[in-house]
């Protein structure tokens, strides 16, 4: 009897203990949910954040759509996005949001196709009209016009697109339907859309997958997961009439425009000659009135002091990442958004 | 002289209160799992209310589904659930019944048949999403040197392929019945069967067979349940195509999706809330496919059974 009651005092007192220590470490622990795109430049950073100050962060990379629905029910402090919020989202947040610009990334164009290496020259257009499935063949005329020279082989082209809903997807379809009028108008631009041909994978990891497996596919994925699989990408053609390979330094030229004061802008088809084309921001998404829920000054104050980070010292680990860093005018663009979120009205920074 | 007093019908109070307490408790975890149930049911309706109010009845046979204009149809869907179950199925059954009948009636007792009915448990066990990445991995290049050779598009994934690893999975559910099943025919039946100068496969096919039927119906129905609800391993293997192809080789051997996949995929990153709505519909017309599957064999059993 006395062995079972020493036993239940000490199972108490260890949770007591577990209760306050975890009570405290909420304290100064930030929770943020979104994208899986930026989750490798968030560890990086927010561990680095966590050296230099007694913040930890806990971010949890469920995807944009849970990131901001996180957000929506108030259970995070911040969200990251790779599509802006839609009117939908928009409504059902009530308060206004602000969008804050972290880092820009890629979306390359991968296939594999017997014989052709890498650089497969892709006009937007052409690629809509694979996606649309109205161009079938890889040796179809259309695709031979833009890589004279290139022995294409007599294979049908086997689209590969995303199952779920992502961000990537997102930036893909903006694209096709800022170069393609047909698929403006027959599938849109979303997350997740009405895919008119194809397969479809789970995650990058499934569509790259795919498109390994099968002779003749074509799919897009992550500039970072291509760089690291060492993937095959086609150059794709930008406004200028320019084809470019995807890499970090074009990413950047395609971002370092103006972007306007909420910083919700698509840098899809860049007029810039040296940009390329198939780019889009992450955003990380914040409430403007940050007294909500019964939050504290220093909690809001602490929040901002992170992103004040993640754009200014923060954007030094983009590059070994392969993420496209902010232009400085891009930084200007955050620098005003943060400083115009409030606690009761008062601005915080 | 006096009867001998039964000491065991005086009760103490407190046995007959434990006796009722028991009765209770019984009673109310039973009410409890009906409770459930019916409350999935209602969570399920009252979400897809909007989705129900916008897209109408339409929705079961609708054909498009897409995000961006919010039209949704589930009849692709549907398609490919009941395709791909019971394509699973009629794969599986000689396999499960050839399993029930050589542990229940051949080789009942021994090392080998220990071996043997725990491997078979085991292919219960194995996570789904491990079968998955097997598929992917191993059967999809395998099924896409067979789709070259009979001239469909070589995709390797689609419905064939998700039907194949199904019927794998849901081996166990009905061979593991049926094994206990045919177990318990009673000697008598079967000595009385030999007496008479019957051999042993007609010992089993007109004396087990016949007294197991409705239970290895059963444990079919299991089987098809597991079937229609499977998520992961299919959501990797099917291709994930919403729109349906046009000859009956297409349908089969192409891409293409179950409502229990298209869940998966698409829940968490659904961004409107017709969108969602329509997700959750889609859980219930499952829900209700599975019920009304459930009702029909139940409705065969007892046909069986009272004839």
């Amino acid at each position: 009897m006395k062995i079972v009651k020493s036993l239940q005092l000490t199972v108490v007192t260890i949770v007591a203990c577990g209760i306050t220590l975890s009570a405290s470490a909420q304290d100064n622990t930030l929770l943020g949910a979104g994208s899986t795109f930026v989750y490798p430049l968030f560890s990086k950073i927010f561990s680095e954040y966590g050296k230099a100050n007694n913040v930890k962060v806990n971010y949890q990379s469920i995807g944009l759509g849970g990131g901001i629905l996180q957000l929506t029910n108030k259970t995070v402090d911040f969200g990251d996005s790779d599509a802006p919020l839609n009117a939908d989202q928009t409504k059902k947040m009530g308060a206004p949001v602000l969008h804050i610009p972290m880092a820009s990334g890629a979306t390359v164009v991968t296939y594999n196709v017997p014989g052709v290496g890498n650089g497969l020259k892709l006009t937007g257009k052409d690629l809509a009209d694979i996606y649309l499935g109205k161009v079938t063949k890889w040796n179809s005329p259309e695709i031979a016009a833009t890589n004279r020279g290139l022995r294409l082989p007599n294979m049908p082209i086997v689209v590969v697109h995303r199952s779920d809903g992502s961000g990537t997807t997102f930036i893909f379809t903006d694209f096709l339907s800022k170069v393609n009028s047909e698929w403006a108008s027959k599938v849109g631009k979303a997350t997740a859309v009405n895919w008119p041909a194809g397969l479809g994978g789970k995650g990058s990891e499934g569509v790259s997958g795919l498109v390994k497996q099968i002779p003749g596919a074509i799919g897009y994925v992550e500039l970072a997961y291509a760089i690291q699989n060492k993937m095959r990408f086609a150059y794709m053609q930008n406004k200028a009439g320019k084809f470019i390979a995807p890499s970090l330094a074009s990413t950047t030229s395609a971002s370092n425009i103006e972007i306007p004061a909420d910083a919700k802008v698509s840098v899809t088809n860049t007029a810039n000659a040296a940009g390329y084309p198939i780019s889009g921001f992450t955003w990380v998404l914040i409430y403007k009135e940050q007294k909500y829920n019964g939050r504290s000054d220093a909690r809001a104050r602490m929040l901002l002091k992170l992103i004040w980070y993640n754009v200014h010292q923060g954007q030094k680990f983009c590059e070994p990442l392969n993420y496209a860093p902010l232009s400085k005018s891009a930084v200007k663009v955050a620098e005003k958004l943060l400083k115009s979120a409030t606690y009761g009205g008062k601005a915080v920074l | 002289m006096p009867l001998l007093k039964n000491k065991r019908l005086d009760l103490s109070y407190s046995q007959m209160k434990w006796e009722t307490v028991f009765k209770r408790l019984l009673i109310i975890m039973s009410a409890i799992l009906v409770l459930l149930v019916v409350g999935i049911l209602i969570t399920l309706v009252v979400q897809s209310m909007p989705s129900i109010k916008s897209l109408g009845i339409g929705y079961l046979w609708g054909k498009v589904w897409d995000p961006v204009q919010n039209i949704y149809g589930a009849w692709p869907f549907l398609l490919g659930t009941l395709l791909t179950s019971f394509t699973a199925l009629i794969i599986s059954i000689p396999f499960s019944y050839a399993i029930s009948i050589y542990l229940g009636e051949y080789n009942t007792r021994g090392w080998l048949s220990n071996l043997l009915k725990n491997t078979v448990e085991l292919i219960a066990a194995v996570p789904s999403v491990i079968y998955g990445f097997w598929g992917l991995f191993v059967l999809v290049p395998v099924i896409r040197s067979l789709e070259m050779k009979i001239g469909v598009a070589p995709y390797g994934v689609g419905v064939f392929t998700s039907s194949l690893i199904l019927s794998i999975m849901i081996i166990p559910y009905a061979a593991s019945l049926g094994t206990a099943l045919i177990r318990m025919v009673p000697s008598p039946l079967k000595e009385g069967a030999y007496a008479l100068g019957a051999t042993r496969f007609e010992v089993i096919r007109s004396v087990v067979l016949p007294y197991t039927r409705s239970g290895l119906f059963a444990g079919i129905l299991l089987s098809l349940g597991r079937a229609l609800g499977e998520t992961m391993a299919v959501a990797m293997l099917i291709g994930n195509t919403s729109t349906i192809g046009n000859s009956f080789k297409e349908i089969f051997f192409g891409p293409g999706n179950t409502m229990a996949s298209v869940i998966a995929s698409q829940f968490t990153e659904a961004d409107h809330t017709v969108y969602l709505s329509a997700l959750i519909e889609l859980g219930l017309v499952l829900f209700f496919v599975t019920v009304i599957i459930n009702l029909i064999g139940k409705k065969i059993i007892t046909k069986y059974t009272n004839n």
